[in-house]
């Protein structure tokens, strides 16, 4: 077991200093952070003054070096922008995200797991088409489609609800039924294929046949096979908690991460958008750990499988 | 009162009739083996006394067991003739117990359900039942999942599953076929002595007729939906009277017959959509007539023998194997 957690510990590891090197590679590749913040029209010694402040000047491995030295101490650096130190501006926004995102993905599952068990259990039916058609709408259809539709339907047509900002729970609620309704379909069409190919096994028919009420057929030895595909894509739902909501976030005018990256990009505020990265990395990888846990946890026959590890 | 009778049941998948038409009673404490190739009906034929078959499927006709009917009864009353008065064993053990819940669990499920125990005295009456049925050291695989077992010991699991409702009939739906030869002998004794202790009957579905001759006292041969002989299994192992039963006969390898050739039955079983007119074992069958082909013969005859055939084999002392012979070959396969 220490082994399955060391080969795991070592594997996040790699996958957060590869994250880190190809977002620094790529922001520095795509345009000068100098140029950007200072504007083109400013004199050219500001210019250099300001690369040499921030190390811009310095061959590129050496900056890459600078870095991650600084990253391995714990300073995540500066943002060039406002001067503020990045981590800080990233902690800010994140109860923001937290906001929209943890009801999302509460909604996700609520409506998702739900119907897509029910829709397997029913079978070509008409509710079954029904469900899954909507799952297929609700996955292909973009978010900023869906929100502009609810936006037009629930702020323009009727005035209901606010369209942009965050100043009431209100403001809330269009961005998160944005977010859910993809997610929601995903669930919807994962938890049928699982159960479907559950309810087939011939255990299921032991369990009928040894007298056990049908709900209790479902629910205590159907659904517990059928939750490990569905813990997969939770898993990977819960690694996009931080940064999932870029789109929806710039869609509303939500000040969360979404926007900050949106902005920080776009200004090519180095600091701050590897700040981001590296937290979207870590939280990926945490949710895939814990993913990783809980198959064990959810099939014995994966237990062996880690304590060999 | 016979414990269980099945009259005219009759099973269409999607509207393709797989069973045309069983009878069949089961006395109590009786064991009655249910011979035939895959497909032929022998599982479905329980598995719709039971409700057990999916929604496509229709049934037809009346399952009886003692007064109460079980076809197109209620969920709530099939729950609790199920594995309370019939239990049923499957045929791939390690697949038929869930992966995912712990072995002596599924068994103490069982033991809660028919027996109304619950907490520590239900998990005890589930390790008295693993030990009933042979698994060593009952007390620490308590806690074991099923493929923590070999498969001779699933299928030991799921007897004593099947034990734990304390049931008037044992469906054994080829319990030993996925299992190697030796697990298989231990298997059919294990169910020969149980039944000698409990006084349940045993339906023993099989294609083997060594394993049959072991446990029961009466067998049905079925073919394509059809029950075609009936009779003790001393008779049929004496003298198969349908042709159908004596071409089962003669494709066993025999110990004593050097290496000649076994004789194959010619052909193949009609598929449930294509049944021919008559007899749907007369395209086969090197006796058939002209009457074969266009009427379906019923199941008739005298002093505890029946025989679906307008042209039943009558050989006195016909050189079939025994069932001496056929014991010997389970036993040294």
């Amino acid at each position: 077991m220490l082994r399955f957690f060391l080969i795991r510990a070592l594997r996040a590891f790699m996958t957060i200093v590869l994250v880190v090197t190809f977002a620094f590679v790529v922001l520095r590749l795509s345009g000068d952070p100098a140029l950007i913040i200072m504007g083109p029209e400013a004199p050219p010694d500001a210019i250099i003054a300001f690369r040499k402040a921030w190390g811009l000047d310095q061959p590129i491995w050496i900056q890459y070096l600078s870095y991650f030295g600084a990253i391995l101490g714990g300073d995540l650096g500066i943002s060039m922008r406002d001067g503020q130190s990045a981590i800080s501006l990233v902690m800010d926004r994140i109860p923001a995200t937290l906001q929209l995102t943890v009801p999302a993905l509460i909604l996700k599952l609520m409506i998702g797991i739900p119907s897509g068990v029910y829709a397997a259990l029913h079978r070509d039916s008409a509710v079954d088409r029904g469900v899954m058609a909507g799952a297929v709408i609700g996955f292909t259809m973009p978010s900023f489609v869906f929100g502009l539709i609810l936006v037009l339907l629930f702020s323009v047509t009727w005035g209901l609800l606010p369209s942009g900002g965050r100043d009431s729970w209100m403001h809330a609620i269009l961005p998160i039924v944005t977010m859910s309704i993809g997610g929601a379909g995903i669930l919807a069409r994962f938890s049928r294929s699982a159960m479907i190919e559950i309810l087939g096994q011939p255990y299921m028919r032991t369990a009928s046949a040894k007298g056990l009420p049908w709900r209790r057929v479902i629910w205590e030895h159907a659904f517990p096979n059928a939750a490990i595909p569905i813990v997969t894509i939770t898993g990977f739902m819960v690694g996009t908690l931080i940064a999932g909501a870029v789109v929806v976030e710039s869609l509303f005018s939500w000040p969360g991460i979404g926007r900050l990256l949106v902005v920080s990009v776009s200004n090519r505020d180095l600091a701050v958008v590897q700040c981001i990265l590296l937290m979207v990395a870590a939280t990926m990888v945490i949710s895939n750990f814990v993913v990783d846990i809980l198959y064990g946890y959810l099939d014995p026959r994966l237990r062996n499988n880690q304590a060999r590890h | 009162m016979p414990l269980v009778e099945i009259s005219n049941l009759g099973v269409a998948f999607s509207g393709v009739p797989v069973l045309h038409g069983i009878n069949l009673t089961i006395e109590k404490g009786e064991a009655v083996g249910l011979v035939g190739e895959s497909g032929c009906g022998k599982s479905v034929t329980w598995l719709a006394a039971l409700g057990l078959l999916p929604g496509k499927a229709s049934v037809s006709g009346s399952v009886k067991l003692g007064d109460e009917e079980l076809v197109g009864s209620p969920r709530e009353k099939l729950e609790h003739v199920r594995g309370g008065r019939i239990a049923m064993i499957f045929q791939d053990p390690s697949s038929s117990l869930n992966p995912v819940l712990r072995a002596g669990r599924q068994i103490a499920e069982a033991v809660s359900l028919h027996q109304g125990l619950s907490g520590a005295t239900a998990r005890a009456e589930a390790i008295r039942l693993m030990d009933l049925v042979g698994i060593p050291d009952a007390v620490r695989r308590f806690d074991n999942y099923p493929h923590e077992f070999s498969g001779g010991q699933n299928q030991r699991l799921m007897i004593a599953m099947a034990l734990a409702g304390k049931p008037d009939l044992l469906i054994a739906d080829e319990p030993t076929t996925a299992l190697d030869a030796t697990i298989q002998a231990q298997i059919l004794d294990l169910l020969i002595s149980l039944r000698q202790e409990t006084g349940m009957a045993i339906v023993f579905i099989s294609h083997d007729l060594g394993a049959v001759s072991q446990i029961c006292e009466r067998v049905c041969v079925m073919y394509a939906g059809r029950i075609v002989e009936q009779c003790s299994t001393e008779m049929l192992f004496r003298a198969p009277r349908h042709p159908y039963t004596r071409g089962l006969f003669d494709a066993i390898p025999r110990l004593d017959a050097g290496r000649e050739r076994l004789i194959p039955i010619p052909g193949t079983v009609p598929q449930a959509g294509r049944m021919p007119a008559g007899c749907a074992f007369a395209p086969r069958c090197a006796h058939s007539s002209e009457v074969c082909h266009n009427q379906v013969p019923t199941l008739s005859g005298t002093d505890g023998w029946a025989t679906a055939c307008f042209h039943p084999l009558e050989e006195p002392g016909a050189p079939g194997p025994s069932a001496h012979i056929l014991v010997e070959k389970v036993e040294f396969a």
